[in-house]
């Protein structure tokens, strides 16, 4: 008789328990909804930003632009009264050019401050270092343009006894000061994250440390280093602030770094004040915007792919 | 004979091996020194303007002469609310990936859009901003549209802070609270977000710079080139540190040369402090491990 | 005790890691109040029976389980909170893990899920559980300091003193000794010997000599597969069927 009441109870009980959800079990469902709704957010907004900005440009790209003169224009006359143009193919040499010479500045260096650090600076040394590229990292782009203006632009005229200092030379010398130190990091990053046992086993053949980095660690973090690249163009691309203010902006086909140029995104940032809603001048400032949009989406989404090349091979 | 023939072969090596390594330190300093030498010019030109009054006084005589406790202010109030914004949804965001999300195609497509939020320009972001907050929800041109513009373009710092500081507490501690019947959520309160809190502050702290200093987004959505009062909420225009720097080098003619070094200086000062004062937080959470 | 019903009956379970079969077709009962080991080489399935056991495919999106586990006559699969199963189930590691909070709290923190809110009853609980565990005496003094900080042998004693804080009613251990010195194994051991007129206990060892000590029937797993279930006595004493089984005993192989 005990022994029935025990083998009723007791099974029974555990069946309530287990199939009984208490506030528990609701509060962790309403939470994963809630994170849930959270990281989905990111996806929102990215396809908010291309909606919003589409939706005050695509009008007037459709519309009223050729796009062939869009692209193979040199002449950007968004304001003229009788015939106004929108050309972008001044302003695209205007980026074209400080990203370039930028990268120019900032590639060598900062892949030879990045192997330095990962590869030859022992611990203090490195930590030092480290912290300092992120500090340089934090400069707001409003800043490197301010000195771009007002230290740059006496150096340079001095210099080179040229007449105007806001010029290709400046302006990505800046950029390339601010890209330097973000490739640095992701540089190093791509370095660290290239095994241990490989730069030991290749010791152990008796290499010295140079060579274990040039036949050994650099090969093997070639995507990403690449990526760093990619992404440091990516930034000098879309750099606005810094570059609105240190090339001189004038609209021009640059033939040495002593021009001034114009970049697309100093364009919008500097005419878009002066449009109003709906004008043809505003919708082509979005255009731009979505130009703008599509290439770094690009960019960032090469060296997405190149990264991950190497997450397979690890 | 094979001995001696090692030994220079040894000597050759140690010295193309210091070659390199001096040639590497070198570029590293090469991108350091004038980033320093910039700075010291910086304060070395913006110094003599700094005074308290300089902080506490409103800008007069067309923005030529008196304060930036306008700016300043202003800047204070576009960070905060932004702040409101951008770290709930965050560190949601953040747990998500960390606890929850399988890995699977969304997943990928969550992080691939982190990485072009964190990528697209800033101009886009203005554009975005100005299309959907000041023209389609009605904003305006306010704080609470520059903030929530500025919120969507840091998001990507807090989201990757959080996720990182997440994934530094050990799965084993995940596992040990789940074996005792914890429930994902409970387990996260009690265990993961206590010891991580710290690590998202750290990135907090870094939004809270880089939101300080962006200019672009805040350009065309609600920021000010000159407004004589304070805004009274978050529908009101403002002033901000970064773009009147930029006002008050390129818009306003006159303005003495040591005035805008002086905005310069306060703007750097702002953000390197909040950028020290978070990798110091991280240094001494290095030191203080749990486990 | 032989008609007793069985508190683990499983029946055909198989568990996947994406595309790798980590354990296949395992069908076996485990009685009321017995020691059940579980021998085997490494890889050979013996935690992911214990992680089917707890359903930790919940949370590992990677694994799969197909088959059968009744807990009590219950269809675990079937089980609408999971969380109350596990609360019933307790788990001690291969590796200690003392969460990054008080020792105190470590203890207190199934019981506090459980809506227990009273501090005598806490303190008691508390109390209990780390004696029985024995690390009463070397922790009582200290059990505001962090539990993760303990050390390895005493961690492991913690992590008893956890499962047991969730009065569970089977005590799932895997490989429990891995980590911890000789003495405390022996402590440990003596302690599950006490315990099993209370719970129920599936041990996984690594070492053959722990089963023969502590077991009351013990399985072999061998490559995903259970080669044989038998009282632990005849898997020692040579009267099982299997070769590979007393190759596997008498450490040929291993």
């Amino acid at each position: 008789m005990p022994a029935d009441v025990q083998a009723d109870a007791l099974p029974g009980s555990i069946a309530d328990d287990f199939n009984t959800r208490g506030r528990d079990w609701y509060v962790d469902r309403a939470v994963s909804v809630g994170v849930f709704v959270g990281g989905v957010s990111a996806i929102i907004f990215i396809i908010g930003i291309f909606i919003f900005v589409t939706r005050e440009g695509l009008g007037f790209a459709l519309g009223t632009l050729d796009l062939k003169e869009f692209f193979t224009s040199m002449n950007w006359r968004p304001t003229s009264e009788r015939n106004p143009t929108y050309g972008i193919l001044a302003l695209m040499a205007g980026t074209a050019s400080v990203t370039g010479l930028a990268m120019l500045v900032a590639v060598p260096f900062s892949l030879g401050a990045a192997i330095y650090i990962a590869e030859f600076a022992s611990g203090r040394m490195r930590e030092s270092l480290k912290v300092l590229v992120e500090l340089l990292a934090a400069i707001p782009s409003v800043v490197w343009g301010f000195i771009g203006m007002s230290i740059m632009n006496p150096l340079i005229i001095d210099m080179f006894d040229v007449p105007v200092g806001l010029s290709v030379l400046n302006a990505g010398v800046i950029l390339g000061l601010m890209a330097a130190p973000i490739m640095t990091t992701i540089a190093e990053d791509a370095l660290k994250a290239v095994p241990d046992a490989y730069r030991e086993a290749a010791e152990a053949m008796g290499a010295t440390r140079w060579q274990v980095v040039f036949k050994v660690v650099l090969p093997a973090a070639k995507n990403g280093l690449m990526a760093a690249v990619l992404l440091g163009v990516g930034r000098g691309f879309g750099e606005t602030m810094a570059v609105l203010m240190a090339s001189g902006h004038a609209i021009n086909i640059p033939t040495s770094p002593f021009d001034s140029v114009r970049a697309l995104t100093a364009t919008i940032a500097a005419e878009l004040g002066d449009t109003a809603r709906g004008s043809d001048h505003y919708g082509v400032l979005f255009t731009l915007g979505i130009f703008l949009f599509v290439v770094t989406f690009v960019i960032n989404l090469t060296a997405d792919i190149v990264v991950k090349g190497v997450g397979k091979k690890q | 004979m094979s001995m001696f023939a090692r030994t220079t072969l040894d000597q050759q090596n140690r010295r193309v091996e210091w070659l390199v390594k001096t040639l590497f330190l070198m570029m590293t300093v090469l991108l350091i020194v004038p980033v320093v030498l910039i700075m010291g010019i910086l304060i070395q030109r913006g110094a003599p303007v700094l005074s308290w009054g300089f902080l506490t006084e409103v800008p007069t005589n067309g923005m030529t002469a008196g304060g930036i406790f306008t700016a300043l202010i202003g800047t204070v109030w576009i960070v905060t609310v932004a702040l409101i914004a951008s770290v709930p949804i965050g560190v949601a965001a953040a747990v998500y990936l960390s606890e929850y999300a399988p890995d699977n195609w969304l997943t990928r497509a969550i992080n691939l859009a982190i990485i072009n939020l964190a990528g697209v320009p800033s101009i886009v972001h203005a554009l975005f901003g100005l299309g959907a907050f000041v023209v389609f929800f009605g904003f305006g041109r306010s704080i609470l549209a520059a903030s929530l513009t500025l919120a969507v373009m840091t998001l990507p710092i807090v989201i990757v802070a959080t996720r990182e500081s997440l994934q530094a507490v050990p799965h084993a501690f995940r596992e040990a609270c789940w074996n005792m019947g914890a429930t994902r959520w409970q387990t996260i309160r009690k265990v993961v977000l206590p010891n991580s809190i710290s690590g998202i502050l750290t990135g907090v702290i870094l939004e809270v710079s880089r939101t300080a200093g962006e200019t672009a987004p805040i350009m065309f959505t609600g920021a000010a080139a000159f407004l004589p009062f304070l805004p009274q909420g978050v529908l009101d225009q403002t002033m901000a540190m970064s773009l009147h720097l930029y006002v008050v080098s390129t818009q306003v003619p006159d303005v003495p040369d040591a005035l805008p070094f002086g905005v310069a200086l306060v703007l750097i000062s702002m953000v390197l402090v909040m950028n020290a004062t978070s990798i110091a937080f991280r240094v001494y959470l290095r030191n203080k491990r749990k486990w | 005790m032989v008609d007793a019903t069985p508190k683990l009956s499983v029946r055909e379970l198989s568990v996947l890691y994406g595309d790798k079969v980590a354990l296949d077709g395992i069908s076996l009962d485990v009685l009321p109040n017995e020691i059940f080991g579980i021998i085997g080489p490494a890889n050979s399935g013996k935690t992911s029976f214990l992680r089917a056991l707890n359903r930790m495919e919940e949370f590992d999106t990677n694994m799969t389980v197909r088959g059968t586990i009744l807990f009590e006559g219950q269809d675990i699969s079937a089980v609408r909170n999971v969380y109350a199963l596990r609360r019933k189930v307790g788990v001690v590691f291969p590796l200690p893990v003392g969460l990054p909070m008080s020792i105190y709290e470590n203890v207190a923190f199934a019981p506090k899920l459980a809506g227990i809110k009273k501090k005598a009853q806490l303190d008691d609980i508390v109390e209990r559980c780390l004696t029985r565990a024995a690390l009463w005496d070397e922790v009582k003094d200290r059990l505001d300091a962090l539990g993760s900080l303990l050390s390895g042998g005493q961690q492991q004693r913690l992590t008893i003193a956890r499962a047991l804080s969730q009065e569970p009613e089977l005590l799932l251990l895997d490989e429990f000794s891995i980590a911890v010195d000789p003495v405390t194994t022996m402590r440990i051991e003596d302690v599950l010997k006490e315990l099993k007129d209370e719970i129920t206990i599936v041990l996984v060892t690594n070492l053959v000599q722990q089963a023969r000590r502590l077991a009351d029937r013990t399985a072999f797993f061998l490559e995903s597969e259970l080669v044989e279930v038998a009282e632990t006595e005849e898997l020692f004493t040579g009267t099982v069927k299997d070769q590979r089984t007393r190759d596997y005993v008498e450490g040929r192989f291993g």
